[in-house]
């Protein structure tokens, strides 16, 4: 049987945002969300890969490096579950091995293979980027409904999971959204940790170098003390906030 | 005898044996932080003293000088900072950061560098230095050779001690403490009776002056330490006495010899087990323990030696390297930290960062976790910390081994190394390209037996072969050179009262540095991977070098490319090898730079590599700036593949990361640090400096330098003050890849 291989845009050998610990970082290409603050935008074409590898390869580079990470890898993109069928092979290679496996998705595709991809992944990063339906339609381009039945799927086989959550002023942070994205989420046991993750220019170049129209081009990154806020509130509804 | 009771052990006491006093008696401590004491009064006042002080020294350049007397262990009287506070007493001069002067070194330097800051040497000491005793500087020159000369002149090898001390050379201050001064010198007059064979060789003559001055240099220790009034003849009897005679040592040491690295050693864990007792006697509290502590690292933050402007452009930032090394394993499997090891540590959040002591951490993964997030939290906040890999070391020098300068390991007591100077690898390629002739000064430096390489490309085969040529007439003349002013050193300025403290049969080492090791992994990859085509001037020298086809630079993990580097330490070092050590010392080989990558970077043309003029050098084993793009994982790894048994005097790597990549809360980022050093060292790394810091705090520094008079930061092996730094140095460690997210 031919082996479908992985497409991906880059890798990090020192991952510390995605998950516990020091992580080898897949980057995937691809995605069908069109966020307006995507910070790899250049990871959107599926065929603009830099790196082909089949799932052997990809345990192979973290062999490499298996003293720092200790076998711990997070895929990330990109949304990795767009190669859903390659993931499932690849992080049923890394169980038998020992490792420890993180998926970073939006949760917007479902289908057996991701399923498949589920039953071999230890932690889920995902991102529920609004909780309102027509905001979050206009922030990513997609439809939330997808995102919270993946959530509740995911509460159903009790899978771990950590939130992230992108604040952009502006975008994200009305504080009746914020206190209805913790109302919704807080009801999950297996949601163990969240991050807020205040949203940075660093991405502008990106954007820039492929010719693309940067529409968040002037929104300054939320002060220390709004994201302060936004972790307050979300632990006034009983999340696990983290690092607060 | 009072003095040792409490404690445990019978053949330290027969024998002159600190490493089995301290197995035997410490306590190793695998608990947090959390028990550590704040600063008492009297060490705010008398900190707050000294800052004043420096900012005065900055401003002038040097806060006094001696300009008459020569330093010798009891040269000038006592001096104090403020003696009524002062748990821990004793400066190198009459007053703190006072510099004294050392003619035996050289006395150019000496003279230039007071002339430098407004001083005029007294006319009788130079007379007397210039008409009836030679110094160490002239003795040298009087024996170098042509080829040496040219060498130094054309910076081919540079920083070569045949100005000022050489350094390197650990006494083991602690002896001091344990046995008292009077039992070192009866064991030193029972050699020197015993050292009469039938045949006295020049060997034998030598040894038996040699022990002669050290028990002078004993009892002149005795001397110093009485103007303080103390007697150190017996051993200490309490913690206070035994960091105060450990200190005594030590400053007799830096009143003896103005040493390029005058290393402490490895005192730590040694005054725990003193601290320890007078806890479980109720005879101190941890406060008290902890403000004698905070005394000592104050004065070893005041060590100070007179140099010339030209010294700090290639060393920067008044270095003295009193390197101080905690924690690592015992042999017997426990871990060697103590409450000690913390409250060490904790002098950097009491006093605030600083470069000095070298603290250095000796690294291990069976180290308590405790202790190693500890670590890394103080490097997270003060970016004050280098590491060491234990678990290379301790197999060859066992469990009582310090480090001294930067990065290199010797068994405390046992051990001695003349070192010297770096060999500047990649001008070493341009010669080899270019027939031995300079590119900058278009001096040939070599003899003319090298043929140039004549066609319009390089290509690998060719250039190896004259580049190893290359290498035999550079090892040849480096070895040579140290060979002479090892020789001189020992003749005119020999350290007695640092060698009173070592057994009397040293084993030697002679340290050789290479520098511009990823420039020459480059460069070769660039040749052999990718295609390089030469420009030429008008005189048919090769100048510039075209990349025509890209090549992967060391520190991204690619086999292909580290070999090169991995090859060329051990070329180096065979070709050392090959030649006779002054002493018969044992040669070894350090991949270190310290801040003179920048010099050599000034003083070299275009490589290969696709480097411009005059950009300096990365520093000690690091990858070129910018090169590294695969994430500090890869590049860590390209490092830890470089030989340590072929560069057995280290191996130095410069890190910098941003604290938001080291992950999210403190204690998050704290344990992510660990699990790289972790990696690192379980990869057989050996040297690690951590810098914690963004790149805007550093380019605020340097625009605004009087809002940052702490900020420390670890250069290749040592830290420094990063506004004491010249600007093309702060400008360099801006420029250095700073691993950010991705």
């Amino acid at each position: 049987m031919e082996t479908k291989k992985g497409y991906f845009h880059s890798f990090e050998s020192f991952g510390t945002k995605d998950g516990p610990g020091i992580r080898f970082v897949f980057f995937t290409q691809g995605c069908l969300m069109r966020c307006l603050y995507c910070h790899n935008v250049d990871t959107w074409d599926l065929h603009h890969h830099k790196y082909e590898l089949t799932a052997e390869e990809a345990v192979e580079e973290v062999e490499k490096v298996r003293a720092f990470v200790k076998g711990r890898i997070t895929v990330s993109g990109g949304e990795p579950m767009l190669q859903a069928e390659f993931l499932s092979h690849f992080f049923k290679l890394c169980k038998e091995k020992g490792m420890h496996t993180a998926v970073d998705t939006c949760g917007f595709i479902f289908n057996e293979h991701v399923k498949q991809t589920l039953d071999h992944t230890d932690l889920v990063l995902l991102d529920i980027k609004h909780i309102d339906p027509e905001k979050y339609k206009r922030l990513t381009s997609q439809a939330l409904r997808p995102t919270l039945e993946f959530m509740e799927y995911l509460h159903e086989i009790n899978k771990p999971v950590w939130l992230r959550y992108v604040l952009v002023p502006g975008f994200s942070d009305d504080e009746t959204d914020l206190r209805n994205w913790a109302a919704y989420t807080s009801q999950f046991k297996n949601v163990e940790r969240v991050d807020v993750l205040p949203f940075h220019q660093m991405a502008i170049h990106k954007w820039e170098e492929l010719g693309k129209s940067y529409e968040l081009k002037d929104v300054p990154p939320p002060s220390p003390e709004e994201v302060k806020k936004a972790e307050m509130i979300f632990k006034e509804a009983g999340l696990p906030i983290a690092g607060a | 005898m009072e003095a040792y009771k409490g404690f445990k052990g019978q053949r330290w006491k027969d024998e002159i044996n600190i490493n089995d006093f301290i197995v035997q008696n410490y306590t190793e401590y695998t608990g947090d932080e959390s028990f550590l004491s704040g600063p008492t009064e009297a060490t705010d006042t008398l900190w707050a003293k000294l800052s004043e002080m420096f900012v005065e020294e900055k401003r002038k350049g040097v806060y006094d000088a001696e300009t008459k007397i020569p330093s010798q262990v009891d040269a000038y009287g006592p001096g104090y900072i403020d003696r009524s506070l002062e748990k821990i007493v004793g400066v190198q001069t009459d007053k703190p950061l006072k510099r004294g002067i050392f003619p035996n070194g050289g006395l150019r330097m000496v003279e230039q560098s007071l002339q430098e800051y407004g001083y005029e040497l007294d006319p009788v000491t130079k007379e007397i230095f210039t008409k009836y005793r030679r110094t160490h500087n002239e003795g040298v020159f009087a024996a170098y050779t042509q080829s040496i000369r040219n060498a130094r002149s054309n910076g081919i090898i540079t920083g070569l001690p045949d100005a000022y001390g050489r350094g390197r050379i650990i006494g083991d201050y602690r002896r001091v403490a344990l046995y008292g001064v009077d039992r070192l010198i009866v064991e030193r007059e029972a050699r020197f009776k015993a050292c009469d064979p039938d045949e006295l060789t020049d060997d034998v003559i030598r040894l038996r002056e040699e022990l002669s001055q050290q028990i002078s240099a004993l009892k002149a220790l005795k001397r110093m330490a009485a103007s303080y009034g103390f007697d150190i003849s017996q051993p200490a009897d309490s913690a206070q006495k035994a960091i105060q005679w450990t200190y005594f040592a030590y400053l007799a040491a830096i009143k003896d010899q103005n040493g390029a690295a005058m290393s402490l050693g490895r005192v730590t864990t040694f005054l725990d087990i003193y601290i320890e007792r007078d806890l479980q006697n109720g005879i101190i509290t941890e406060e008290q323990a902890q403000e004698m502590i905070d005394h000592f690292v104050m004065k070893l933050r005041i060590v100070r030696f007179l140099r010339t402007p030209e010294y700090d452009e290639l060393f920067s930032g008044d270095p003295v390297w009193v390197t101080e090394s905690l924690g690592g394993m015992a042999n017997s499997g426990k871990s060697m930290v103590t409450r000690n090891s913390y409250r060490m540590l904790h002098t950097l959040y009491n006093l605030g960062p600083a470069p000095e002591p070298n603290l250095t951490v000796l690294w291990s993964e069976s180290l308590p976790e405790n202790w190693k997030n500890y670590c890394s939290k103080v490097s997270i906040d003060t970016s004050s910390l280098q590491y060491e890999n234990d678990d290379i070391m301790r197999p060859q020098l066992g469990d009582d081994y310090g480090i001294a300068c930067c990065v290199s390991p010797m068994e405390i007591g046992k051990q001695m190394q003349f070192f010297g100077a770096r060999a500047n690898l990649p001008k070493a390629l341009l010669y080899a390209i270019n027939g031995g002739k300079d590119e900058k000064t278009k001096a040939q430096v070599t003899p003319t037996v090298f043929e140039r390489v004549t066609g319009d490309y390089l290509e690998f085969n060719e250039v190896w072969g004259k580049f190893d040529k290359m290498l035999d007439w550079l090892s040849e003349t480096y070895v040579k050179s140290l060979n002479i002013i090892h020789y001189m050193h020992d003749k005119y300025s020999y350290e007695a009262l640092e060698m009173a403290l070592h057994d009397v049969d040293v084993r030697r080492t002679q340290a050789f540095g290479i520098s511009g090791l990823s420039i020459i992994a480059d460069s070769f990859a660039a040749i052999k991977y990718g295609r390089v085509r030469i420009i030429r001037d008008q005189d048919g020298d090769a100048i510039d070098y075209v990349i025509e086809k890209d090549y992967v630079p060391f520190g991204n993990n690619d086999e292909k490319t580290d070999e090169f580097a991995v090859k060329v330490v051990e070329l180096f070092m065979n070709k050392i090898r090959r030649h006779k050590m002054y002493k018969n010392a044992i040669p070894t080989q350090s991949v270190l730079t310290i801040t003179s990558n920048v010099v050599y970077g000034k003083k070299t043309g275009n490589t290969p590599d696709g480097r411009r003029a005059g950009t300096p050098f990365a520093p000690g084993a690091n990858p070129m700036h910018g090169r590294d793009t695969k994430g500090a994982v890869a590049s860590l790894s390209s490092v830890a593949k470089l030989p340590f048994e072929h560069a057995n005097d280290g191996i130095s790597y410069t890190f910098a990361i941003t604290p938001d990549t080291l992950g999210k809360s403190r204690d998050e980022k704290a344990s992510n640090l660990s699990g790289l050093l972790d990696g690192y060292f379980n990869k057989t790394g050996h040297h690690l400096n951590v810098n914690v810091f963004n790149r805007d705090l550093l380019i605020d520094a340097m625009n605004h330098p009087e809002n940052y008079p702490q900020l420390t930061i670890r250069v290749s092996g040592y830290a420094v003050n990063f506004v004491k730094l010249t600007r093309e140095q702060q400008e360099d460690v801006i420029n250095r890849t700073i691993t950010t997210v991705f």
